[in-house]
């Protein structure tokens, strides 16, 4: 077991790594932004005396490397600074009720879409090349290749029109969590429709991978019933790669749901980040995708740290 | 030999045949073998790669490979249709009263699960005992099979134990309902002698024990010889012919018998000893080498001559392999050096010439895997000529042509296939092609027999000969078999746990007195007397004692 927290100390260190790399690309691609921060913000009409004193009052006058340390000085005690745009809200509460909403829409939709894709997938392995495996296989493929927006209009014309479910989610403090697994229903479904195929069917192909091997074979031979081959002589030796990839789908539900959040009204990081870049707000733009990174980082982690788990040539030395 | 005629009939198997497909046609496998086995009787069955050995085993439990399908005859297991049976009546069976070994236990054991838990699953899956009566009964069998620490060596992994432990455990996994047969398909294959010995007797030991009735493949016709109170010999798919093990090893009627009880008469000549003073071709001189802490190799010596072949011998583990990485600069040694021609050779081969470089080349044990299977041979073959001796165009076309020609391959035919359209021996040949392209000095064999049967390999072997002494090559040949190295030696290099044991000419080798160790690998080696195991294991009692 050492191993495992030697691995852990290891990644870790990595991880705070590209954090730091990062957390560089973002400042200076936000340095490059076109056009001067100041002016957009007071207006054509401001004098050159009115732009220096905002410039002197949000620190736009320091060199970039001396902001740069400013900041991640701040970020590393959970300062993020303060908003630009408009209230001057500090970064930090602007992010925190978002970062809830995205877990809980994030947590939503995988808490659908892992169970499910591993039974099909799994099920799919089972009665391999049968009906139910073509057509599994044919759905996920469809649901996948439709553009998010276009699943989530599909099912605002089905669910919502009918006034099953609201088309547009409303999540704020009062919110009960009966009450918010209701409103976020469709978006929370229109993620699973996205992200089911690619769990599917990586479970699936891990698993038919496997059924060739000399053990599966003993196994069979040994007279265990098709389901029990699987589930315990093929699913235990499969689960590295399906580790992996629910991770990096995790990973994309937090991350990569900005359409479906604008689609449905729902205010979550992705919105926020979009809205921020576009109105150049730059320290909620930094801290957002650093814990867009940072949740790769650890959602990586885990899924190693759960693939060498499950591998006892790893674990159990000789 | 146990009195076979009072014995109820157990199996049956009448006209069967199987069929493979390949590309939407089905050909077939097997061409119709009868096969009939009486209760507590062991059949030997034996062929070359291809036979249909594993395909008829394995339908002994109503069973086909995917891809394989029995297509005619019937199978009465102690009264049932096999050909009929449902798949669910047909599991019941597998497992609890016909069980399987397989070739390599170490693929064939779950790597997810500890021993026992494969042990027990059987058991408790068909009803026939609990999870902790199963357990218990995993450690008495353990006791029976002599594994080291019985009680203990259920609970590793299967990386955790070794070959010669797993195949033991894997018998012990079959008997774990006490079956009434047991198929065991090529189950020493893959260990060494010395650890064959003891999975032979304590298999033999165990289905005598028990009375239970086994089929034994294998194409190692001493090993079945051992095994076996009768014999059936297996060709492309068909019977040849079967009796009982006395007479089918006495008297065979068959021609194709006969050449296979033939082979292993094929030895080199004993060459003059090498003039004093000649320098040698390869010279390892004081070689220490590893990885990471552990030491594989510990101060080696020993030189290979100009038109000699030196066979290196040992177990798996004792450092065979890494000796030739070091020569070839794939491991830099620790300490010592390898000395080409008298001339030390840098360490790491990224540092030699590329002179240096083509004069030493290798032949792989698996062709399968040696060769790039996107590439033809023409690009196999050619790629060396080119690099080492810079040859293009029409030269380099004619260079493959000869090439091809020496290992016997037609070049019209053959010079423009892929790999998967070969035979295994014909990739071993296209190996050897591929080594004599840059017309090295010296050659390293690795093992590259092991992996073909017995007529292949020796038509490989009088192939390396022949090009021995047209080219003047000198060999390095490793191998753990040894009839391979009484058929090519001149001289031989004993290794043991990375250390040089015993070194000398062949035929001192093969007479007393013996190191230790060569004793005990000489004395391993399976011998076509149906007594030999019998006598051996007396003896060695005895000496223990």
């Amino acid at each position: 077991m050492g191993l495992i927290w030697t691995m852990i100390a290891k990644r870790l260190g990595l991880g705070l790594l590209t954090l730091f790399v990062i957390s560089v690309i973002i400042f200076s691609a936000t340095e490059l932004l076109p056009g001067d921060f100041a002016k957009a913000i007071l207006g054509q009409s401001a004098t050159e005396e009115t732009l220096a004193a905002f410039r002197k009052e949000i620190g736009l006058d320091l060199p970039a490397y001396q902001r740069y340390f400013n900041w991640l000085g701040g970020a590393i005690q959970g300062d993020f600074g303060t908003s630009l745009s408009g209230n001057k809200r500090p970064v930090a509460d602007l992010i925190a009720t978002r970062l809830g909403n995205t877990l809980f829409l994030a947590l939503y939709a995988a808490a659908i879409a892992v169970p499910l894709s591993l039974v099909l997938g799994i099920l799919a392995a089972l009665y391999r090349n049968s009906i139910f495996d073509r057509a599994a296989n044919a759905a996920a493929l469809t649901s996948i290749s439709f553009p998010e927006f276009f699943v989530a209009y599909i099912l605002i014309f089905v669910l919502a029109q009918s006034g099953l479910f609201p088309s547009m989610t409303r999540m704020d403090a009062d919110t009960t969590l009966g009450e918010g697994l209701y409103r976020a229903f469709l978006p929370a479904l229109t993620l699973t429709l996205v992200v089911t195929a690619h769990m599917m069917r990586m479970t699936r192909a891990a698993i038919i991978n496997l059924l060739a091997s000399p053990y599966i074979e003993m196994a069979r031979l040994k007279g265990i019933n098709p389901m029990r081959v699987i589930l315990k002589h093929a699913l235990p030796n499969a689960l590295a790669p399906i580790i992996t990839v629910i991770a990096l789908n995790l990973a994309y539900l937090i991350t990569g749901v900005v359409v479906v959040e604008v689609v449905f009204v729902y205010p979550g990081l992705g919105q926020l980040m979009v809205d921020s870049v576009a109105k150049r707000d730059f320290p909620v733009v930094q801290a957002v995708a650093l814990i867009f990174a940072a949740a790769y980082v650890l959602l990586n982690l885990t899924a190693d740290v759960l693939s060498t788990l499950s591998n006892p040539r790893l674990i159990h030395r000789k | 030999m146990k009195d076979m005629k009072e014995k109820p009939v157990l199996l049956t198997m009448r006209n069967i045949q199987i069929e493979g497909r390949s590309d939407e046609t089905w050909s077939p496998i097997i061409k119709g073998v009868d096969l009939t086995l009486n209760k507590g009787e062991v059949l030997g069955l034996i062929g070359e790669s291809g036979a249909g050995k594993s395909t008829l085993g394995l339908a002994a439990m109503g069973f086909t490979r995917d891809g394989c399908r029995i297509s005619g005859g019937t199978i009465d297991f102690d009264g049932i249709d096999l050909m009929k049976a449902s798949e669910a009546t047909k599991r019941g069976l597998r497992g609890k009263r016909i069980a399987y070994v397989a070739q390599s236990a170490a693929a064939s054991f779950n790597p997810a699960h500890k021993l026992i838990d494969q042990y027990s699953e059987a058991p408790v899956q068909h009803g026939v005992m609990g999870r902790g009566e199963a357990e218990h009964d995993a450690v008495e069998l353990y006791r029976r099979m002599q594994l080291p620490d019985p009680d203990e060596i259920g609970f590793r992994y299967p990386h955790q134990v070794s070959g010669g432990q797993l195949q033991r455990a894997m018998t012990a996994m079959a008997m774990a309902c006490r079956p009434d047969l047991i198929i065991f398909d090529e189950p020493t294959t893959a260990l060494d002698v010395t650890t064959q010995i003891e999975v032979l007797s304590a298999i033999r030991d165990i289905v005598a024990q028990f009375d239970t009735a086994a089929i034994y493949i294998t194409h190692d016709l001493a090993v079945v010889a051992q095994m076996a109170d009768k014999i059936k010999v297996l060709l492309r798919g068909d019977e040849v012919e079967e009796a009982d093990t006395r007479t089918m090893l006495a008297s065979p009627k068959e021609a194709y018998t006969k050449t296979l009880w033939a082979v292993r008469s094929h030895a080199r000549a004993t060459q003059p000893p090498v003039e004093k003073g000649t320098v040698p071709v390869v010279s390892v001189k004081g070689v220490t080498a590893g990885y990471g802490q552990v030491d594989i190799l510990k101060n080696i010596n020993f030189d290979i001559h100009k038109r000699r072949t030196v066979a290196v011998v040992g177990e798996s583990g004792s450092g065979k392999s890494t000796a030739a990485r070091v020569i070839t600069g794939l491991l830099p040694p620790r300490q010592g050096q390898v000395l080409f021609n008298g001339q030390a050779l840098p360490a790491d081969y990224r540092q030699r010439t590329r002179e240096q470089l083509r004069q030493a080349q290798m032949i792989y044990q698996m062709a399968d895997t040696a060769l790039n299977p996107k590439l033809r041979l023409r690009e196999l073959i050619g790629r060396p000529a080119q690099m080492y001796l810079g040859l293009q165009g029409k030269a380099l076309t004619e260079r493959i042509r000869d090439l091809l020609n020496l290992i016997e391959l037609e070049p019209d035919k053959f010079i423009d296939r892929l790999p998967s359209e070969l035979s295994g021996g014909q990739k071993q040949r296209v190996g050897i092609a591929r080594a004599l392209a840059a017309e090295p000095q010296f050659i390293i064999c690795d093992e590259v027999t092991s992996a073909l049967d017995q007529l292949v390999a020796e038509g490989i072997l009088k192939l390396l000969d022949r090009l021995q002494t047209e080219f003047d090559l000198a060999y390095m040949f490793i191998t753990h078999d040894l009839a391979t190295v009484r058929a090519i030696a001149d001289e031989v290099v004993v290794m043991q746990r990375g250390r040089v044991v015993e070194q000398g000419p062949k035929d001192e080798m093969f007479q007393p007195p013996h190191d230790p160790y060569t004793e005990l690998l000489l004395s391993s080696v399976p011998e076509m007397d149906p007594d030999w195991l019998t006598k051996l294991l007396k003896e060695r009692a005895e000496k223990a004692s």
